[in-house]
C-alpha cells in the first residue's frame, strides 16, 4: 500500500498515525507540508528514523525545494523522488491511502 | 494626533501548505504604510517561512519568500523568531534568509532584522503590544 502524508508533523498527528499503522511492505510518501517530516535533527526525526527500519519512506523533491529543504538536511534512508517517482509509486501499489 | 499603536503580527504556519503566510505578509506590508509601530513574531511552523533558498518553480506556485526582504524598507525591522521552535525543527539562525534594514540615523548602516528570542522574552514582547494579530 502507498501512504501519502501532506501535513507538517508539528501541526498534525497524521504522520505519527500513518507510521504506527503502515505495514512492512508499505511505501510512505511525504508531500506538501508533509516533507517537514523528512528533516533530520527535529523533534520527529526519531519517529521517522525508527519507521525506516520497517517501511520505505520517500519525499517529493519539488515540495522540498519549494520549502528550501536541501537533501543534506534529510534523515538518511529517505529516498527523494520527483513527480515521475510519485506516479511510479502509485502504479506499483494496489491501494493508496491519503492521510489528509 | 494619537501615538502610534504597537502592533505584533504572529506567524504560526508553514509557508506553502496554506495561505496564512502569504496573506499575513500582505497584511503586514499594507499595515506598515499607516506608520504604526510594527513587529513580527515567528512561532511554531511559522519559522519555516524564513527558511533560505525557497524555490517553488517545480510546483507551479508563486514564490513569495523574496517579499520578506521588502519589510526593512517599510520599517518593519524587528522580526522575532522563537528559539524553541527553531530547535524543535532542527533549524539554526544560519538556515534563515538574511533580512536586513538600513538605519538612516547611522548613515544607512545595514542591520539585521532577525532576533532569536526565547519563550520568556517573547511573552514579555507580547505584553508590550497594543494589538496582536495571528496568521
Amino acid at each position: 500500500m502507498l501512504h501519502t502524508v501532506n501535513k507538517s508533523p508539528f501541526e498534525s498527528s497524521s504522520l505519527k498515525t500513518c507510521l504506527s499503522l503502515a505495514r512492512g511492505d508499505a511505501d510512505v510518501l511525504l508531500i506538501e507540508d508533509g516533507v517537514y517530516g523528512a528533516l533530520s535533527g527535529s523533534a520527529h526525526t526519531s519517529l521517522v528514523a525508527e519507521a525506516l527500519g520497517d517501511v520505505r519512506v520517500y519525499a517529493l523533491e519539488p515540495d522540498l525545494k519549494a520549502r528550501g529543504l536541501s537533501r543534506d538536511r534529510l534523515i538518511p534512508g529517505i529516498e527523494v523522488v520527483g513527480y515521475d517517482g510519485f506516479v511510479e509509486l502509485a502504479c506499483a501499489n494496489d491501494k493508496i491511502q491519503n492521510w489528509l | 494626533m494619537s501615538r502610534a499603536k504597537k502592533f505584533m503580527y504572529i506567524n504560526r504556519h508553514a509557508p506553502c501548505g496554506t495561505v496564512y503566510a502569504v496573506e499575513g505578509l500582505e497584511v503586514v506590508l499594507i499595515g506598515a504604510a499607516f506608520e504604526q509601530d510594527v513587529c513580527m513574531a515567528f512561532i511554531g511552523d511559522g519559522v519555516f517561512q524564513l527558511q533560505q533558498d525557497q524555490d517553488t518553480a517545480d510546483t507551479g506556485m508563486k514564490n513569495f519568500s523574496p517579499a520578506y526582504r521588502a519589510l526593512g524598507d517599510y520599517e518593519v525591522n524587528r522580526l522575532y523568531v522563537e528559539r524553541e521552535s527553531l530547535q524543535e525543527r532542527g533549524l539554526t539562525e544560519e538556515d534563515l534568509m538574511p533580512l536586513t534594514w538600513e538605519d538612516e540615523d547611522e548613515d544607512w548602516a545595514e542591520k539585521s532584522s532577525i532576533y532569536i528570542v526565547d519563550q520568556a522574552q517573547l511573552s514579555d514582547l507580547m505584553d508590550e503590544q497594543d494589538i496582536i494579530l495571528n496568521f
